[in-house]
């Protein structure tokens, strides 16, 4: 048997992920009880310095390890071989972008650690491991390699997601893990069916045996794999049919554990959806891709209409990004064009583009949009939309830098980020052919607004003990505000008011926001986070060609 | 780099500096944020007069050929260049834009509406006034776009922050509406521009390169986008809501400016770019259009309230603009152009008289407003002026549009042997008559009435200087374009001759 020679430059980022949550473990265990703040700074800089490791090991020429060697494919076909783990540009652009969210994931935790809601070491340990798993996956290139990754990112989380230690963040873990569960198991089936048809594993001589070798009565039952594997890992995405776990589970946990799970693991979600759709769909399974579709357009619609109806924060958030969902993949039909006709690896390349990068501009957004959120709520939950009343007049910047972030999610000017993004989505599927989808995601975006706007609006009214006289109060919309009976009081109606406002005012109402939000005790770190997200939203506004041209060289190398 | 270019990005820099700077404004400087924004807007109107000058007339046969451009790269990947010029058909438009910005300045200086900080309002109709001046200097379709979609939020935060009693309602179907339309407007120029490339020159001049199917297709989705914005019935329930509801300087923007992006997108966009498509479509949105016209007449009939009898009027005035888009002839096009620019003035002058009278009675109902010209003369004489001028009285600037439009309508139907264009000339002439009828009906009620007792009540009320000085540019300008025409068509005629050869090839 050969010794098999390990390449370790691309394992180095792995390693660097490892060392830093060892070394915050250790620290927590040996340093002197006291604060724990300064352990999120030193897994900053371990996270600071894998994300210089991934990008390092990714520049060049590009490595591969683990790999088997070449064989031909079928009887007389080409040589294929194949590579459990690569390093090349996609992974250094993935896994920067992971390391890059990890790091405002870590500085939003400032203040749940500071008011010690959580653990700290537990906290910071398990968030690291979780990055372990996401700089894995985008190396990853077979399926075991592949859902072992995505397994390391997601497992930490089932923990993460319960640590408040509250009836309802253990509501919201056990949802999440068992959801999780079905959703891996359903992808385990599919990658087993898909190893007792083809006998591979690497997700490029997978390819080239569905491409290239008739399976004879044995074709359904590889196409049924792709598709099982397809479902199991939309879980990840959050999107239909596995969307129900994301209202519970985001508002249940820690505000900044909601803010990874819907940056860094929809992210992941994304790259594993990604490379199984590349590799499983390249020819033959057009239906898949149809099926992606039909996916695409119940998730975006479902999403936005939970989102309608929410009253808290967190939760409209949550819904809201399982819409996302439904956007970013959306472009990956167009592979059902390419499925069908027996197009060639160029034709993919912008769909999967479209695809990276609308989630490289959700993820700027989401993230500003959470640290506005933990800004005013510190280590306090999301609270209710009517909670944020008047946000804008109490702390202009957040109230601006949320109200950009919402808008950006929106899709438009001013968070022109959003609209390049929805630009880029509907483009490829123009491109594609899927013009359905395209009016889909055009109603959709109708739909989104409806809240998006309904909430940026609501943080620039007048909060109702700041209103003079002789300007109205704001009227709350009725799908807003409408809190259990306890907390209900009436306000005193101005006589001279014309009957409609009137009205509005004596109709009973939350009590007013206090001016001081719970635990908005100001943390640095969170407010540079905010501000350098938001800054961030505000450049790739005007320069989105940054996250099409790693959108467009992550597609390109993915597909190689 | 054509010509002038620092001129046009002049008239967007300076609002969106303006906006920025009103935005930050430290608290010890507010008390200044009106002036500021009037100066501002005053600068951009200088600016955009300058952009009325230079070279006039298309070279040869372009169909698109600037005065003054700017071109400069902007995203490389998705093709997409900022791409911005002035034409015969867009400096008009450009012009009265940030006239009546400046005029709503003005009349703010002097007439705060109720509601959020003036600092915000004069910010927002700054941005409004990028939006818009924007949208008419696109020469890219992505660019077009993007500045389609800029006006949409901060007219939102206009309604819903200084608007009447149901702002927020109004509002939310304002934006709701129109951001369908954006979004389809999406939709529509990728379908043009994925195989064509973004640029609106080079695709007005060899078109897109679509099949017949295609092309119909495309129409049809940019058609019902414009439709929305124009408005078209039946897409145009947004309008009396956001009117009625808007404070006096946000229904005059919407009136005036805001509308023409529908009918300036289908002149600009939808008709060079999908000439096939617009050959086969035009008929339907011919019929829609003198639709608009009947159901605007009518419901204006009927109203009881000066704002909502504006903006039904508005709906009629717009279907006449687009009955002349839709002839596809010279002549049509050109009485869309005049009639979009008369109706900025006409209707912009009408909903400052509705705001004033709203402002001073506080009522907008027509009965209660009975003998407004007994009690305050000078205020119904200008309202008698401009109704008349609305219902397009020869000699005044609403005539030559609504005139022409029907002229084209007639001349599409080959002397009364088209069925459907005879009938639509016929339709529309009633339609132009039953305009008469209700200004006629707003004028008896109003002017001629019984005072009732809110007006007598509030007594003799003078029109400020304020309000003169925000009224009497309009009113002038109603009268001169009313007189000399040429001074509009003039400037559209190499374009639109240019771009009816392209629709007839």
């Amino acid at each position: 048997m050969n010794a098999q020679t390990v390449d370790h430059a691309v394992l180095a980022p792995l390693y660097a992920a490892v060392a830093t949550a060892v070394l915050v473990l250790l620290a927590d265990l040996l340093a002197p009880p006291g604060r724990r703040e300064w352990l999120l700074g030193l897994a900053g800089l371990g996270v600071a310095a894998t994300g210089g490791v991934a990008w390092w090991a990714g520049s060049g020429a590009g490595h591969a390890t683990f790999c088997v060697p070449p064989t031909s494919i079928g009887p007389g076909g080409d040589l294929v071989a194949g590579c459990s783990l690569v390093a090349d540009r996609s992974t250094a652009v993935l896994g920067v972008g992971f390391c890059v969210l990890t790091l405002a994931v870590l500085a939003l935790s400032a203040p749940v650690v500071r008011t010690r809601a959580v653990p700290a070491g537990e906290y910071t340990f398990l968030l690291l491991c979780s990055l372990l798993g996401g700089l894995a996956l985008a190396g990853s290139r077979d399926l075991i390699t592949l859902l072992v990754s995505l397994e390391t990112l997601s497992l930490p989380l089932y923990i993460l997601v319960g640590l408040r230690r509250t009836a309802q963040g253990a509501s919201a873990a056990v949802t999440y893990l068992l959801t999780s569960v079905v959703s891996t198991s359903i992808t385990l089936l599919g990658a087993a069916l898909l190893y007792a048809v083809t006998g591979e594993v690497h997700l490029r001589r997978l390819a080239a045996v569905l491409s290239t070798v008739d399976l004879g009565p044995a074709a359904p039952l590889a196409s049924a794999g792709v598709g099982l594997v397809l479902v199991g890992l939309v879980f990840k995405v959050a999107a239909v049919p596995f969307h129900a776990w994301a209202g519970g589970v985001y508002d249940g946990s820690p505000l900044p554990v909601a803010a990874y799970l819907s940056t860094v693991s929809k992210l992941g979600g994304v790259v594993a959806l990604a490379l199984v759709a590349v590799n499983g769909l390249m020819e033959g399974s057009a239906v898949w891709a149809s099926v992606l579709a039909v996916l695409a357009a119940l998730t975006m619609t479902i999403g936005n209409l939970l989102a309608l109806r929410q009253t808290r924060t967190v939760r409209l958030l949550a819904w809201s990004s399982v819409a996302q969902a439904g956007y970013v993949i959306a472009p990956l039909a167009g592979f059902a064009a390419v499925g069908s006709g027996g197009g060639d690896v160029s034709d993919i390349a912008g769909p999967l583009a479209a695809t990276l990068a609308y989630a490289g501009f959700y993820v700027f957004i989401e993230i500003g949009a959470f640290a506005a959120v933990i800004s005013v709520r510190g280590a306090a939950d999301g609270g209710t939309l009517a909670e944020l009343r008047g946000l804008a007049r109490r702390r202009p910047w957040v109230g601006a830098a949320l109200a950009l972030a919402l808008v950006g999610l929106a899709g438009l000017p001013p968070g022109l980020a959003g609209l390049f993004a929805k630009v880029v989505v509907v483009r490829s599927l123009v491109d594609s052919d899927v013009l359905w989808l395209a009016l889909v995601v055009a109603a959709n975006a109708v739909l989104g607004l409806a809240y998006y706007v309904r909430v940026a609006a609501m943080l620039y009214e007048r909060a109702p003990e700041v209103a003079g006289p002789d300007t109205a109060a704001p009227a709350a919309a009725p799908a807003v505000a409408r809190p259990a009976g306890g907390l209900e009081r009436a306000i005193p109606a101005d006589p001279a008011h014309e009957p409609e406002r009137g009205a509005l005012l004596t109709e009973e109402r939350p009590r007013p926001a206090p001016a001081v939000e719970p635990g908005s005790d100001r943390s640095w770190a969170v407010t540079a986070t905010l501000a350098l997200a938001t800054l961030g939203v505000v450049v790739l506004g005007f320069l989105p060609q940054v996250v099409l041209w790693a959108a467009d060289s992550a597609a390109q190398l993915l597909l190689r | 780099m054509t010509g002038a270019w620092w001129l046009i990005l002049a008239v967007l820099v300076l609002p969106a500096a303006g906006a920025l700077l009103l935005a930050v404004l430290p608290e010890a400087a507010r008390r200044a944020a009106p002036a500021l924004g009037t100066a501002v807007a005053a600068l951009t109107f200088v600016a955009s007069l300058g952009l009325l000058s230079g070279r006039h007339g298309p070279r040869g046969d372009r169909v698109v050929d600037p005065w003054h451009a700017v071109d400069l790269p902007w995203v490389p990947s998705l093709g997409v260049r900022l791409h911005l010029g002035v034409d015969g058909i867009s400096a008009p438009l450009v012009v009265l834009t940030t006239l009546l910005v400046l005029l709503c300045a003005v009349y703010t200086l002097w007439t705060r509406p109720a509601g959020g900080s003036v600092r915000a309002l004069y910010a927002l109709m700054l941005v409004i006034e990028v939006g818009i001046v924007g949208t008419f200097l696109a020469l890219d379709l992505v660019v077009f776009f993007v500045a389609f979609e800029i006006t949409l939020l901060p007219m939102y935060a206009l309604i819903a922050g200084w608007g009447g009693a149901g702002r927020r309602h109004a509002a939310m179907k304002f934006v709701l509406y129109t951001l369908a339309g954006s979004v389809l407007l999406l939709v529509g120029v990728l379908l043009v521009a994925i195989p064509g490339g973004t640029d609106i020159v080079a695709l007005s001049q060899q078109g897109a390169g679509l099949s017949r199917t295609a092309q119909i297709t495309a129409f049809i989705i940019l058609a019902l986008a414009f439709a929305v914005k124009s408005p078209l019935w039946p897409l145009h329930t947004w309008l009396p809501d956001a009117h009625t509801e808007a404070p006096t300087v946000g229904s005059v923007l919407l009136a005036g400016v805001l509308l023409k992006m529908g009918t300036y997108g289908f002149v600009r966009v939808a008709i060079p770019l999908l000439p096939e498509g617009a050959r086969a479509v035009a008929p339907a949105v011919a019929v829609l259009a003198v639709a608009a016209i009947l159901v605007g007449a009518f419901c204006c009939l009927t109203q009881r309230e000066i704002k909502r009898l504006v903006a039904y009027s508005s709906v009629g005035h717009m279907g006449f603009v687009l009955l002349g888009v839709a002839t596809l002839t010279t002549t049509g096009i050109q009485a869309a152009l005049i009639g979009n620019v008369a109706h900025g003035i006409v209707t912009g002058l009408l909903f400052f008289l509705a705001g004033a009278i709203k402002d001073r009675y506080g009522t907008g109902l027509l009965t209660e407003l009975s003998g407004l010209g007994q009690r305050a003369p000078v205020l119904a004489g200008i309202l008698g002026f401009i109704a008349v001028a609305s219902l397009g009285l020869p000699g005044l600037a609403g005539f030559w549009g609504e005139l022409f439009a029907i002229v084209a309508a007639w001349e599409r139907s080959e002397g009364g042997t088209d069925p459907l264009w005879t009938a639509c000339a016929v339709l529309a002439a009633i339609g132009g008559a039953l305009a008469a009828a209700y200004f006629l009906r707003l004028l008896r009620i109003v002017v001629n009435g019984e005072p009732g007792p809110v007006v007598e009540r509030a007594g003799p009320l003078p029109v400020r200087p304020g309000e003169w000085l925000s009224w009497g540019p309009l009113a002038a300008l109603t009268l001169v374009l009313g007189l000399v025409p040429a001074l509009v068509l003039d400037l559209g005629l190499g374009p639109v001759r240019a771009l009816v050869a392209v629709v007839s090839s």
